[in-house]
């Protein structure tokens, strides 16, 4: 277990959650440094999801300890809590989009509560940051108009609205076409570049967790199984990591 | 059918007795209203969400609350008169359907009509949101849910009982003067000056902001019942059920210990 660095956004150390009998994450390690990309891959029901939930404090470990930049997330009150909240951005399976308002509405939600900007600021920054994932089209309509490779979009647009510097991506491409989940994986790669945010990304798309991410990781059986490049778990030894890839890769 | 549902409502398991699960909906509602009094009403405010709610609670409640004190009225008028007849008391009929109205069945008519329009609705809106990640979306924006979501809505539920209570008592005097004058014909002046006349503060006041009780009740009830939904389509369905089934009966049951209340210091 290493000793937390001053580079590491991100650090998870000994995590346990568990719900009801159901032990779901069993002492989970990884960091993650300002500017890194890791891809969480796994089967189904291992725990993925519920590992961003636990490191943005939308739920509690049973044990273990989350530090976003050196900070406790875990036990944190409600006010420390949502000081961490504005340096993520969380970029939902489902989007998540506020379904009774306007695609600019969204965006401009969390920029209204944190954000000292006047109305024709706020659209501004709204215009441009819809721009910066290609929805500036989009401005006025409700979320049940547009697809769902544009509500994963609009998502990205909004967790970018406070300029976050860590972002936490949970299964962006489920659900889209291989061009459009391209393209996704494409937008991530460019905000990478543009923004040096540290980034999770868990996902089941192992091609776009290869296009996008530093490193990858493997979660079994509530652990870590194996961290490295796409090429260290192709190659792995280990039997189940050099299957899951070669099946994921395949597919 | 009701009661099945009202027992899967708790998110724990069907195996659950029922009588732990009853200890564990008041214990989770307690930490619900804790979390809301502590954190809930502290600056900076969400006064756009609050002016929506007003709208919402009051304006769109307003038909329905005027149409159910208006068809009190014609049903007091009706019966009252008979009553009234065979005791040769007619001319107290005006008193009678201004006090009824006014004490108790306004109040009480409001707040089971509302628990079901708006509570029914903040129920499914809010369950809605949890099954699909809105809410978690909120609170990942750094946005206190109690806050943002909660707050806004018990208070203008708050606000907006009373003034509707008022709407209900108004379109039932009125309707009660029409369906009087129709078989006995009356002016509005002598029905309001005959009917007013031995009304007093102590009838009217009370009564009326009792009604903030109710709205209370309503808006802590439905925002605890769509909070905790889960299950997709058929939690939200279950929320918006029991957010009216559980406000209806603690509007009830508040309204008998109110009633109590008021007597003893408002005789």
């Amino acid at each position: 277990m290493n000793a937390a660095t001053p580079q590491a956004a991100v650090q998870v150390q000994s995590v346990h959650k568990s719900f009801g009998a159901q032990h779901v994450l069993d002492g989970v390690d990884l960091q993650v440094a300002q500017g890194e990309t890791l891809a969480i891959l796994g089967q189904s029901g291992t725990g993925k999801s519920v590992l961003l939930k636990l490191i943005i404090g939308l739920q509690q470990p049973d044990t273990g300890s989350i530090r976003i930049h050196g900070q406790e997330v875990a036990g944190s009150d409600m006010r420390k809590m949502n000081e961490l909240r504005q340096k993520i951005g969380f970029v939902f399976q489902s989007a998540a989009l506020y379904d009774s308002m306007t695609v600019e509405e969204n965006v401009a939600f969390p920029l209204k509560r944190h954000a000292q900007l006047s109305d024709a600021d706020r659209r501004t920054r709204v215009q441009e940051l819809l721009a910066s994932v290609g929805m500036e089209e989009a401005l006025g309509k409700m979320p049940d108009e547009i697809s769902g490779g544009m509500k994963k979009r609009v998502g990205l647009a909004r967790a970018l609205a406070l300029a976050p510097d860590i972002l936490l991506f949970d299964e962006p491409t489920t659900g889209l076409d291989p061009i459009t989940s391209a393209e996704i994986g494409e937008l991530i790669l460019k905000l990478q570049r543009e923004r040096k945010v540290a980034s999770i990304i868990v996902t089941h798309d192992v091609q776009v967790a290869r296009m996008v991410a530093d490193r990858l990781a493997l979660l079994r059986d509530g652990r870590i199984l194996i961290t490295g490049t796409f090429e260290d778990l192709k190659n792995s030894h280990d039997a189940f990591a050099s299957k899951f890839l070669s099946s994921a890769w395949q597919g | 059918m009701a009661s099945s549902r009202l027992l899967c409502l708790c998110p724990a398991s069907w195996s659950t007795p029922i009588l732990v699960r009853f200890f564990e909906w008041f214990g989770d509602f307690g930490r619900f209203c804790g979390r809301l009094a502590r954190t809930g009403f502290a600056p900076p405010y969400e006064r756009e969400e609050f002016v929506h709610q007003l709208s919402e609670v009051g304006a769109r409640s307003l038909l329905l609350v005027g149409l159910a004190g208006a068809a009190t009225g014609v049903v007091f008028s009706l019966e009252a008169r008979d009553s009234l007849l065979r005791f040769g008391a007619k001319p107290l009929l005006p008193t009678i359907i201004v006090l009824s109205i006014l004490k108790e069945s306004g109040p009480i008519i409001t707040g089971l009509i509302v628990s079901g329009r708006v509570g029914a609705s903040i129920g499914a809106e809010l369950a809605a949101m949890k099954v699909t990640e809105q809410l978690d979306a909120i609170e990942a924006s750094a946005v206190d849910l109690y806050k943002y979501l909660v707050a806004t809505r018990v208070l203008a539920c708050v606000l907006m009982l009373p003034l509707l209570t008022v709407a209900a008592d108004f379109c039932g005097v009125v309707m009660g003067w029409v369906a009087t004058t129709l078989t006995d014909p009356i002016p509005l002046r002598l029905f309001v000056n005959s009917g007013f006349a031995r009304v007093g503060f102590n009838d009217l006041l009370p009564a009326t902001l009792k009604t903030a009780v109710f709205g209370l009740i309503i808006g802590l009830v439905a925002c605890f019942e769509g909070m905790r939904a889960r299950g997709g389509t058929a939690g939200v369905e279950r929320a918006a059920a029991s957010s009216v089934v559980y406000a209806s009966i603690f509007i009830i049951l508040a309204d008998v210990v109110l009633v109590r209340i008021i007597l003893v210091f408002f005789p």
